[in-house]
């Protein structure tokens, strides 16, 4: 079969390793989006992740239902960033050094209670299948596609006109560009900041949960490979834009199925090299987005990095 | 909802915060429909007034009128409710948010969904109604300070409100642009639209737009009355009380030779879109170089090629004729030294004490140890000699009020020789005590020839001080004269950009 394709295996491979291991990347960056665009920046997503990998693959198992897992990955991401968003609340707090706390705790946490789970074997999400026209092999596989991809996917628009068309997302907007601005408005920014924050924590949740119920698809220590804090660089390139997050995921995700790829037709040749081009990416991105004598177009104005 | 302005008055204002009096008996009458003036220093209780009326404080005794009805204002929504509204000294506008968008979403009733389609129409329904214009739909990050300005004060309208308070609402105009919509302000108020209260300290304005006054001095209201019977002089004597203020020092006659001279300089601005270009500009020992604009025209980026913070794309920049690269050792053995704007910020380590940010300039000409007592020595010299008033040495500095900042820095700056000081703003939020010492040590500088660059976005400051004019605007120097040669209205024009 690979002698039909030829070399046209690598990019076909490249895009459905990108659709599959993009999700997470778009949930994460989704949520961190929503959080940033309100003021306050949550480096604790990948603790999230973890949390939301760990809660849902085990309400999954217990319950037999994916769905329910994912609900429950939800909740667990919601109420981290509930915590992160109440603690920067208070007067004099530093919402990066919280991030870091959570991140920590959230892993911890999901380390401890997660440890009964390693061995059973929870209900897979669905996926629907995209390719039922191709009589190829590698292009069904490639085009089945998650829910949870199409459902991020609608989410990203979703969010995009939020922020322009609904009172909710101009609220945000206001709040995360000038604290000023949103109290003579009679906004209350922290309140803004912590809902959130809490649905910012409840996408990564979600994100989580793709990890354990579908792609890898199991529950384990070495679930995520810092997919919740690459996602915050992911934000920035995205220019704080749903849109481009849902690009810059699935460009982020290709790069991750990169060495996978090379390996399954037989390039070994330089094979921790090709694992490393997703973080390569990310160090490239931050540093051609970068520049010592301008300010950063797009950031919030209340971001405690762009201050 | 009914139209119309209608009139706000305070009657015997108290408010007290602990031992503190910071308003005292205060009445004043805005009539229905006249624009009303409220001068004061800093400090004397303007914004505690304006602050009690709109809700944000409770008054502690006292009360208020609206259209001649008592009203109790528990907080701002309450104050809005009764139509009034007040445009802040900064602006509280989103910058990444369109005009159309800060309206729509200002408004209480915003819906949750937005008819981007029907609310474009309202707004041009609204807008054709209105004197002055701004473009809807772009960032607000890119309009013009006067646009801005005009913006808050459509905004205001927009949300029907019918009395209006003005907090120094141009301070941040050229005098073309404040013409323009102080202009428009009082075309409101004949029209019966609006009244205003305005907070300013340019009797220039209160002359040229209001109607009446009221001078308030230490939390009491000293004088108020029709602007039609005060001269200049006597808004001043009120404003003053029996304060005196250190008389300019004399201008001695002093040309020297070239000390800084900055030749085909480039460079990025601070946005990274615009290039900054100055041709040629020179400053002669004992010599008093103002540049006078408005800010964000590349005044900074200029301040920042000279400290050192910000790279030189193109040209050169020579001190007493040798290359300069403004490294801490060059700026040291050319006696460069700087006063930029809003010191306590980018000068000072604010929560280190007073001492150490003395020794900034000297700590480390000599060995590998510091010595404490020398420092100290050295501080408490400087301290005296510009009288910064400090509880002690060692005190934080950020604890010192803005004027002894001020003072503490300059007095860094000037200590020892200094063949160039280069200032920017070295007034702003000053009150007139600090301010006329604070120029008469830059004056004092330059009568022992040092050449001083002077970057000021106060007009008058630059009128009073140089000993030549010139004008930055988009990023060039557009306008070079002699100080008797310069005149006020092509500068005002030049600032502007439409000379």
């Amino acid at each position: 079969m690979e002698s039909d394709l030829g070399l046209w295996v690598i990019p076909l491979a490249i895009l459905g390793g990108a659709i599959r291991v993009s999700t997470p990347f778009l949930f994460v960056s989704l949520g961190e989006v929503l959080t940033e665009r309100s003021g306050r920046i949550n480096l604790g997503l990948e603790g999230t992740l973890v949390f939301g990998a760990m809660s849902g693959y085990a309400a999954a198992y217990l319950t037999g239902s994916p769905w329910l897992g994912v609900l429950a990955a939800a909740a667990g991401g919601a109420f981290f960033g509930l915590i992160h968003g109440l603690i920067c609340s208070l007067p004099r707090v530093n919402d990066i050094a919280v991030g870091i706390a959570m991140m920590i705790l959230g892993m911890g946490l999901a380390f401890y209670f997660g440890k009964p789970f390693v061995q059973p074997v929870a209900p897979d999400l669905p996926s629907i299948d995209f390719g039922w026209w191709s009589d190829v092999p590698q292009v069904r596989a490639a085009l089945r596609v998650n829910v949870l991809f199409i459902i991020g996917a609608g989410l990203a628009f979703a969010m995009w006109w939020m922020f322009r068309a609904t009172r909710v997302g101009l609220v945000i907007r206001v709040v995360g560009d000038s604290t000023d601005a949103a109290r003579a408005m009679g906004l209350r920014p922290a309140l803004i900041r912590t809902l959130s924050t809490t649905v910012g924590g409840a996408f990564a949740g979600v994100g989580g949960a793709y990890l354990s119920l579908f792609y890898p698809g199991s529950w384990n220590e070495g679930i995520s490979s810092g997919q919740g804090l690459m996602a915050v660089a992911l934000v920035i390139f995205a220019r704080w834009n749903p849109i481009a997050c849902f690009g810059a995921a699935l460009l982020f995700g290709g790069a991750g199925a990169l060495g996978p790829t090379l390996q399954s037709v037989g390039i070994s040749e330089g094979y921790y090299l090709f694992f490393a081009a997703p973080y390569v990416l990310t160090l490239g991105v931050l540093i051609a987005t970068s520049s010592p004598s301008r300010a950063m177009a797009g950031a919030p104005g209340e971001l405690s990095i762009t201050k | 909802m009914n139209t119309g302005a209608i009139g706000v008055e305070t009657l015997h204002m108290t408010m007290r915060f602990g031992a503190f009096t910071a308003l005292d008996d205060c009445s004043i009458h805005v009539k229905p429909g006249s624009f009303h003036a409220l001068l004061g220093e800093n400090g004397a209780g303007k914004s505690t007034l304006v602050k009690c009326m709109m809700g944000f404080y409770h008054p502690t005794s006292g009360e208020m009128l609206v259209d001649r009805k008592e009203a109790r204002i528990a907080d701002p929504k309450a104050a809005h409710a009764l139509g009034l509204g007040m445009v802040y000294q900064h602006f509280t506008l989103v910058p990444s948010l369109t005009a159309a968008e800060n309206l729509v979403i200002s408004r209480e009733d915003a819906p949750r969904v937005i008819d981007w389609h029907r609310e474009r129409i309202d707004l041009q329904t609204f807008m054709a109604d209105m004197p002055f214009q701004v473009p809807l739909d772009q960032p607000v990050r890119a309009l013009a300070a006067g646009e801005k300005q005009k913006l808050e004060i459509l905004k205001q309208l927009y949300l029907g409100r019918r009395f209006l308070i003005l907090d120094e609402p141009t301070s941040v105009l050229t005098p073309d642009e404040a013409d323009e919509v102080l202009g428009h302000v009082r075309q409101l108020c004949e029209e019966g639209t609006i009244s205003v209260l305005m907070i300013t300290h340019k009797f220039r304005e209160v002359t040229a737009y209001a109607d009446e006054v009221s001078v308030l001095r230490r939390g009491k209201l000293v004088g108020s009355g029709k602007v039609s019977g005060l001269s200049h002089a006597d808004m001043a004597a009120m404003m003053m009380g029996d304060a005196t203020l250190a008389s300019p020092s004399p201008r001695m006659e002093t040309a020297g030779a070239p000390v800084l001279q900055v030749q085909n300089a480039r460079m990025r601005d601070r946005s990274g879109l615009k290039d900054i270009e100055i041709a040629d500009l020179t400053v002669r020992a004992g010599e008093i170089v103002g540049i006078a604009g408005i800010s964000g025209n590349g005044q900074m980026e200029l301040m920042e090629i000279l400290t050192g913070q910000r790279a030189l794309d193109s040209g050169t920049i020579r001190i007493n004729g040798a290359p300069y690269s403004a490294t801490r050792k060059e700026a040291h053995k050319a006696r460069v030294r700087f006063l930029p704007e809003e010191p306590l910020q980018n000068a000072c380590a604010p929560r280190m004490s007073v001492t150490e940010n003395i020794a900034f300039r000297s700590f480390d000409t000599g060995g590998f140890w510091l010595s404490p007592s020398d420092m100290r020595r050295r501080a408490a010299d400087l301290v005296a000699a510009f009288k910064v008033k400090t509880a002690s040495l060692d005190s934080p500095i950020q604890s010192l009020s803005g004027g002894n900042v001020q003072r503490a820095v300059l007095a860094r700056e000037l200590s020892g020789e200094v063949d160039l000081l280069v200032i920017s703003n070295p007034c702003f939020g000053l009150d007139f005590s600090a301010v006329s010492e604070i120029r008469a040590r830059i004056m004092a500088a330059r009568n022992s020839n040092t050449a001083v660059l002077l970057m000021s976005e106060d007009l008058d400051e630059i009128m009073e001080l140089a000993d030549r004019v010139l004008v930055m605007s988009e990023g060039r120097i557009s306008y070079d004269a002699p100080i008797a040669q310069a005149d006020i209205a092509t500068i005002g024009h030049h600032m502007g950009g439409h000379a």
